[in-house]
């Protein structure tokens, strides 16, 4: 009896420490990657990286300042598409959804949200660069814009149905109506959540290549207009790391760094704006 | 509790005498209309993409048929399409990441939700969101850097000498192939099963781990025999989801996969995924039946991300809803 006891307890301890080691396992990824990319791209980041365009193949030395502006003018161009749909969106389900319907504009978000990239991508092709019969920054806006979306409805929705419920009373009670309520009292109240939606979804699609491959495509100079092929950071990491020159390899690295950082900051930023709103929601 | 809330509620749209003129001079109509606008046109773009990939996959569903899933022939010259080869890549490199990130997700789930306090386990999940928002190029760019260098010196080596005898762990050691993908995936999908699992996990009912303890489990026995089997359903549900992202994932397993359409038992050996194809090859397809076999490619990694995310979803409803209903 003692020994089974001692046994059950071995067994107790020891799984015990084994999901704590995976715990740590998993925690130890991000400090990994983080580590590793400074290490590696913090040598290769410079002035240059930021203001020079890509030199050609052979020459050493160039930045990617087309593909900071690209990413920036394509992350725009998402917004523009996917914040009115997402907020708005998700105003219509915390405040006016039916039942059925708002149903099915929950599930088909939810499903749009898993839809691969890649798949997006194909999508933007077919509507947008196949009608205008070249790659262009609009298309790939377009498909970023769609990717961002279902996060942003889907967060605001929920944003929006943490405000009280007494605030709506009140205002309804004062004699507003349904949507200067909506207006003035719900959307000011709820608005730090929205935002770090807002942010969530940008950081998000900020990093995603896969769509860009054949609708933004890229481009080695400066991008000329809209309805231009630009380049972009995530597509650049991707051209260079698979290219056989070692000073490729250097500027990816850099430009991992340049991502990953702006993804993580928008990230922290994100929970930084939440948290505050917490706190002063809760005092 | 919040009787006065639920009454609100309860008067709906149609709410108080207002007649319809009312209600529209206020402006709650408009407003009423113009959000169902933007929430309707999310169920319209979902329509229209799974219309274009249908239509713009046209001439390969019609040549090919059936034929198209079962031949591992990919010869864009002689225009003989197969997606068998892609079809088994993204399954096996799926399947790779869920027998490593199954097990290590949700044991630290059970450390998160079930064993570190508060202030640590909220921490540390937010160190585990932070890493689900890595983009996958970076991924891919310590995938071709580190891992592949690792595993064709290490770990390819190890695997060969001491588990040889399997068809898996046979052949030269290349580095890039469904091994490294499988790997890469695995990291990658781990915070989805953490995250979701966890929250599952947190919903178990607290008195089914008292009565457990009380019977004289161990803390162990009582998550393992007790909160785990109770949350089975939604756990479940989080490897659906993982299955579903690992599925889609492109770019960091097109940077390691090796791009060789041909099927192998080896897991050393490189190969192809259906994701990866189509991010390789969609710009420079020539002809029409070539791009749209892509397409086509591109409508059945839909149809299956499609599939195991409806299952996921229902399944974390499941366990969530009856674990509230209950407390």
């Amino acid at each position: 009896m003692n020994y089974r006891l001692m046994w059950r307890k071995a067994v107790n301890g020891v799984m015990l420490g084994l999901t704590g080691v995976c715990a740590l396992l998993a925690v130890s990824v991000l400090f990994f990657i983080l580590g590793y990319l400074v290490w590696h791209g913090g040598k290769a980041l410079n002035w240059d990286f930021f203001t020079k365009l890509p030199k050609p193949v052979g020459e050493e030395g160039g930045g990617m300042a087309n593909a900071i502006v690209g990413s920036a003018k394509l992350l725009l161009l998402a917004s523009l598409i996917g914040v009115p749909i997402g907020f708005f969106g998700g105003v219509y389900l915390a405040e006016f959804g039916g039942r059925t319907f708002a149903f099915l504009v929950r599930y088909t978000t939810d499903l749009l949200n898993g839809v691969p990239s890649i798949v997006i991508g194909i999508f933007a092709y077919s509507i947008v660069v196949l009608p205008f019969k070249h790659f262009s920054t609009l298309a790939g806006g377009v498909a970023l814009g769609i990717m961002m979306i279902p996060i942003t409805l889907r967060s605001t929705e929920n944003f929006l149905l943490l405000v009280p419920r007494s605030l709506h009373e009140a205002a309804m009670a004062l004699g507003a109506s349904k949507w200067k309520t909506i207006a003035t009292v719900v959307i000011p109240a709820a608005y730090r959540g929205v935002l770090t939606a807002i942010l969530l979804a940008l950081a998000r699609v900020a990093g995603e290549s896969a769509p860009l491959l054949f609708t933004a495509f890229s481009n080695r100079f400066w991008s000329r207009g809209w309805d231009q092929p630009t380049a972009s950071l995530p597509v650049m990491i991707f051209t260079y790391a698979i290219a056989p020159y070692e000073d490729w390899h250097r500027q990816a690295w850099a430009a991992g760094l340049v991502l990953l950082g702006l993804v993580l900051l928008t990230n922290l930023a994100a929970r930084l704006v939440m948290s505050r709103g917490m706190s002063a929601r809760r005092s | 509790m919040a009787t006065v809330p639920i009454a609100v509620e309860r008067a709906g749209p149609g709410w108080g005498p207002r007649t319809l003129l009312r209600r529209l001079r206020s402006g709650d109509e408009i407003a009423h209309l113009a959000t169902l606008c933007f929430a309707a046109s999310v169920i319209l773009i979902t329509t229209w993409l799974v219309y274009v990939l249908w239509v713009n996959s046209a001439l390969p569903r019609h040549k090919f048929g059936l034929h198209f899933f079962l031949t591992s022939v990919w010869d864009p010259i002689f225009d003989q399409f197969g997606a068998l080869p892609f079809i088994y890549g993204t399954l096996v490199t799926s399947a790779v990441a869920l027998l490593l990130a199954v097990p290590a997700g949700l044991g630290a789930a059970i450390f998160l939700a079930e064993l570190a306090p508060q202030r640590i386990s909220d921490a540390l999940t937010f160190v585990i969101d932070l890493l689900a928002a890595v983009p996958s190029v970076i991924y891919g760019l310590l995938g071709i850097f580190t891992v592949v260098p690792l595993l064709r010196k290490y770990v390819q080596p190890f695997l060969h000498s001491t588990l040889g005898f399997l068809p898996f762990f046979q052949g030269p050691h290349y580095g890039v192939g469904f091994l490294a993908a499988g790997v890469l995936l695995a990291v990658m999908v781990m915070p989805f099963i953490i995250s979701v699992s966890r929250e599952v996990l947190l919903a178990v009912p607290v008195d089914q781990r008292e009565a457990a303890l009380a019977l004289g489990a161990t803390r162990w026995e009582a998550t393992w025999k007790v909160i785990v089997p109770y949350a089975r359903i939604g756990i479940l549900g989080s490897v659906f989801l993982a299955l579903a992202r690992a599925l889609g994932e492109t770019m960091a397993v097109t940077m390691v996969i090796g791009n060789n359409p041909r099927i192998s038992a080896s897991l050393f050996a490189p190969g192809y995924t259906i994701a990866a194809i189509i991010a390789n090859e969609f710009t420079e397809a020539t002809g029409d039946l070539y791009l749209q076999a892509l397409i086509e490619l591109g409508l059945v990694l839909f149809l299956l991300t499609f599939i195991l995310n409806g299952l996921a979803r229902l399944l974390i409803l499941l366990t969530t809803q009856r674990g509230t209903a209950q407390e």
